[in-house]
C-alpha cells in the first residue's frame, strides 16, 4: 500500500516512491519441541495443567488397560476359570456368549438372515452418507422405503418368503437394539420435520394440534411411553386386536423421538433469515417449493448437531425397551450373567463393560460423522 | 453520495436517457387506489394513490420509517394491504393465492440484503425459479442464466457460492436472478444501501442499463444521481403518505413541500 499525498513542505506528508515487494512468510518453527513449548508449556499455569492432565490420563488409561488386557482372563471354558483374585475382565464369557449378545434368542441356523440385512443396511447407509457418491435420491428411497420392508421379511421370515418364521419375540441382543434405534431415528425424522412445520403454520388448528402433540410427548419420560404402549394401549384397543410387542415399542419410540426432533428442527427454521422466505415468495415459489428447496436445506444443516445429539440419546435409551420384556443388548448381557456355569464376581461387570463398549463405538461413530457432515455442508454461508 | 454535489446545479446531468426510454401512454403496469395498511394499531400507509405506466421508472425517496419498503412490498404481496385496491398488470391483488402467484411471476424484486440462497451456487440461484415455477427445462434455464450473468458481468462466478462473492457481485446476481424470470416489472428496495461505496456504481450501472431497455421499475433509493438519470418521476414519502411527486429536475431543484426541502437539504447536505 502506497500512501500518496501532495508533497507540500508539511512534515506530515509522506510519499512512497517505491512499492514494497511481497515478502515470504516468516519461517515456521516446526518440530515437536517447539510445538510442545508453544502449546503445552507456554506459561506456568499451562504447564501445571499439562502435567496434571498427563497424570490423569495415565492413571485412567493404565487402570483401563490393566482391567481389559493385562489383568484380564483370556483362557477358560466356565465361570470358575474367572474366579481369580484381583483379575480383570472375563473374556471367555464374552466369547462364549457373543452370539447371544448379538442375536438374542434368534435361532443360530438362521443367523445369516440378520447378517445379510445388516450388510445391506451398511452398504446403503454408506452410499447415502458419502457426499461424493451420486444418486442420493435412489439410495435414500432404497434405504428409507425399500430396506425396512426387506429387512422385516428377511429377519421375520414366514409367509411367502419360504423362510422359517422367526417371530419378533425371538429377536434380541444388538440386533434388536439396532432395529429399534434405526427405526426410531429414521421414522421419527420426517415426522419431526412435519411437526415442526406444523407448529409454525399459519393455520391455527394445525398449529394447535402440533403444539399439543409435541408438548405431550416431550413431557413424558420414554420409560412411561414404553410402559403405556405395552400395558395401556391394549386396554384402549378393541378386544382381540393383538399388536406385536416390538411394533408397539417401535411406535412409542418413534413418536417420542419425533417430538424432540420437531423442537430441534423448529429452532433451525427460526434461525433461517426472514429474507430467505421473502426471496422465495418474491420469485413465485409456492409453500412446498420454498420449504423443501430453500428453507429446510438451510434449517436442517444448522440442526445437524442437535439431531445427532437426539439420535445418540435415543440409541442409548433403547435400553429401556427391556421394561416391556424385549431383550436388547443390555437385556441380553443381564440375562446371560445369571446363566448356568458363568457365576463369578467379574461376570456382570464384564458384561456391562462389553455393552458399554458397543454403545460407545456406535455413538462415537455417529458423532464423528456429524462433524464430518457439518464441514462438508459448509459452503461459507451467510449472504 | 458523490453525485449529490451536482444535484445543486441544474444545468448538469441532462435527462439524456429519456429519448430511448419509451413510456406507454395506455398500458398501466401498477395502479394503486385509496390504499391503506396497518400494523396492528399503527397506520403505516395512508391514502396511497398512484399509477405507473408500462416502461415508467419511479424513484421513491423519504426518511427512514416512512413506509417506502412497506409500499413496494405490497405490490408483490409480501405485505398485505387492508384497504383500497392494488392492480398489477391487470390483476387485482386479493387473498386469492392464484392471483398472488401470477403477480409474483411477473414482478421481480431486489432486496437491500440481496437474499441470495446461500446453500446454492450462483447458477442454481438463477435457475431455481425458472425450473420450478416456470417449468423451464434445466438446460434452457441454465442458458438463460448464463446470459443474464454475462449481462451483469460476472459469468465466471457461476459455480461459486454467494458467500464467496463481494456485496456488489451478490447484488448483481440478485438482479440477474430476478431477470431470469423475465419479469414485466422490477421492484428495488434500497439495492445499494448495504454496499460499500466502491461497489455502488457497479450495481447502479446494471440498473441504468435495465432502465434503458424499457423495464418498468419502482426503486426505493437515495441515489439521487440515479434518480436524475433514469427516473420519470420521484415520489417523496413521509409518515406513510406520498407528499410530493414530480419529475426529477423539478423535484430536486424546486421542491414544494417543507418536508421535502428538509429531507433534500439533509441528504444533499
Ligand atoms: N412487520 C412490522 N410490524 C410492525 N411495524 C412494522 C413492520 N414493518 C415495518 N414496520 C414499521 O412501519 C414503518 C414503515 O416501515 P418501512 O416500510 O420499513 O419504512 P422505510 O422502508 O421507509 O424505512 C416503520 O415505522 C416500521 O417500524
Ligand atoms: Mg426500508
Amino acid at each position: 500500500m502506497a500512501k500518496t499525498t501532495s508533497n507540500s513542505s508539511n512534515s506530515v506528508s509522506v510519499v512512497r516512491s517505491e512499492m514494497a515487494p511481497d515478502m515470504p512468510p516468516p519461517i515456521r518453527t516446526d518440530g515437536i519441541v517447539a510445538w510442545l513449548r508453544s502449546n503445552l508449556f507456554n506459561s506456568v499455569s499451562n504447564s501445571i495443567l499439562t502435567i496434571l492432565s498427563v497424570l490423569m490420563i495415565y492413571y485412567a488409561l493404565s487402570a483401563l488397560i490393566g482391567y481389559v488386557v493385562a489383568d484380564a482372563i483370556w483362557q477358560g471354558t466356565t465361570g470358575t476359570d474367572c474366579r481369580v483374585e484381583g483379575s480383570g475382565m472375563c473374556w471367555p464369557y464374552i466369547f462364549n456368549k457373543l452370539d447371544f449378545f448379538i442375536y438374542g434368542f434368534y435361532p443360530d441356523t438362521e443367523y445369516w438372515r440378520p447378517n445379510i440385512a445388516f450388510a445391506i443396511g451398511a452398504v446403503l447407509l454408506f452410499l447415502l452418507a458419502t457426499p461424493r457418491i451420486p444418486g442420493k435420491m435412489i439410495w435414500g428411497f432404497l434405504f428409507l422405503i425399500v430396506y425396512p420392508v426387506v429387512t422385516f421379511f428377511l429377519i421375520n421370515g414366514g409367509g411367502f418368503t419360504g423362510l422359517v418364521e422367526v417371530p419378533t419375540e425371538k429377536w434380541g441382543g444388538l440386533m434388536l437394539t439396532l432395529v429399534v434405534a434405526v427405526t426410531g431415528i429414521v421414522a421419527s425424522f420426517p415426522l419431526g420435520i412435519l411437526l415442526a412445520l406444523g407448529r409454525r403454520s399459519k393455520m391455527p388448528m394445525m398449529r394447535s394440534v402440533c403444539v399439543v402433540f409435541i408438548e405431550l410427548w416431550r413431557g413424558v419420560p420414554l420409560i412411561t411411553v414404553l410402559f403405556m404402549a405395552s400395558v395401556m394401549l391394549p386396554l384402549f384397543l378393541p378386544e382381540g386386536t393383538n399388536f406385536d410387542k416390538l411394533v408397539r415399542a417401535l411406535v412409542g419410540v418413534t413418536l417420542f423421538t419425533a417430538a424432540y426432533t420437531a423442537e430441534v428442527v423448529r429452532g433451525g427454521l427460526q434461525a433461517v433469515d426472514k429474507g430467505q422466505y421473502e426471496a422465495a415468495d418474491a420469485l413465485g415459489l409456492n409453500y412446498a417449493q420454498a420449504t423443501t428447496l430453500i428453507i429446510l436445506p438451510q434449517a436442517l444443516k444448522m440442526v445437524i448437531p442437535g439431531i445427532v445429539n437426539n439420535s445418540i440419546s435415543l440409541f442409548k435409551d433403547t435400553t429401556l425397551v427391556s421394561i416391556v420384556g424385549l431383550v436388547d443388548i443390555l437385556g441380553a448381557v443381564r440375562a446371560a450373567s445369571a446363566s448356568q456355569g458363568w457365576t463369578a464376581p467379574t461376570i456382570p461387570i464384564t458384561g456391562y463393560f462389553f455393552a458399554a463398549a458397543v454403545f460407545w463405538v456406535f455413538t462415537f461413530a455417529m458423532s464423528r460423522y456429524s462433524q464430518y457432515m457439518e464441514r462438508q455442508l459448509d459452503t461459507g454461508h451467510k449472504s | 453520495m458523490a453525485k449529490n454535489a451536482k444535484a445543486q446545479s441544474q444545468d448538469k446531468s441532462p435527462n439524456n436517457g429519456a429519448a430511448k426510454m419509451e413510456v406507454s401512454k395506455t398500458e398501466v403496469a401498477v395502479e394503486i387506489t385509496n390504499m391503506a395498511k396497518w400494523y396492528g394499531e399503527f397506520n403505516v400507509l395512508k391514502d396511497i394513490n398512484f399509477k405507473v405506466m408500462k416502461g415508467e421508472r419511479i424513484v421513491i425517496a423519504g426518511p427512514s420509517g416512512s413506509g417506502k419498503s412497506t409500499l413496494i412490498r405490497c405490490i408483490n404481496r409480501l405485505e398485505e394491504h387492508q384497504q383500497g385496491h392494488i392492480v398489477v398488470n391487470g390483476i387485482e391483488l386479493t387473498n386469492d393465492l392464484k392471483k398472488i402467484d401470477e403477480v409474483r411471476r411477473e414482478v421481480g424484486m431486489v432486496f437491500q440484503h440481496f437474499n441470495l440462497f446461500p446453500h446454492l451456487t450462483i447458477l442454481q440461484n438463477l435457475t431455481l425459479a425458472p425450473i420450478w415455477v416456470r417449468k423451464t427445462p434445466k438446460a434452457e434455464a441454465e442458458e438463460v442464466a448464463m446470459h443474464y450473468l454475462e449481462r451483469v458481468k460476472i459469468p465466471e462466478q457461476a459455480l461459486k457460492y454467494p458467500g464467496q462473492l463481494s456485496g456488489g457481485q451478490q447484488q448483481r446476481v440478485a438482479i440477474a436472478r430476478s431477470l431470469c424470470m423475465n419479469p414485466e416489472i422490477m421492484l428495488f428496495d434500497e439495492p445499494t444501501s448495504a454496499l460499500d461505496p466502491e461497489m455502488i456504481k457497479e450495481v447502479l450501472d446494471v440498473m441504468v442499463s435495465l432502465a434503458e431497455e424499457g423495464m418498468t421499475m419502482l426503486c426505493v433509493t437515495h441515489e439521487m444521481g440515479f434518480a436524475r438519470k433514469v427516473a420519470n418521476r420521484v415520489m417523496f414519502m413521509d409518515e406513510g403518505q406520498i407528499i410530493e411527486q414530480n419529475e426529477p429536475e423539478e423535484f430536486f431543484s424546486n421542491p414544494k413541500h417543507e418536508r421535502t426541502k428538509l429531507f433534500l437539504s439533509q441528504i444533499l447536505h
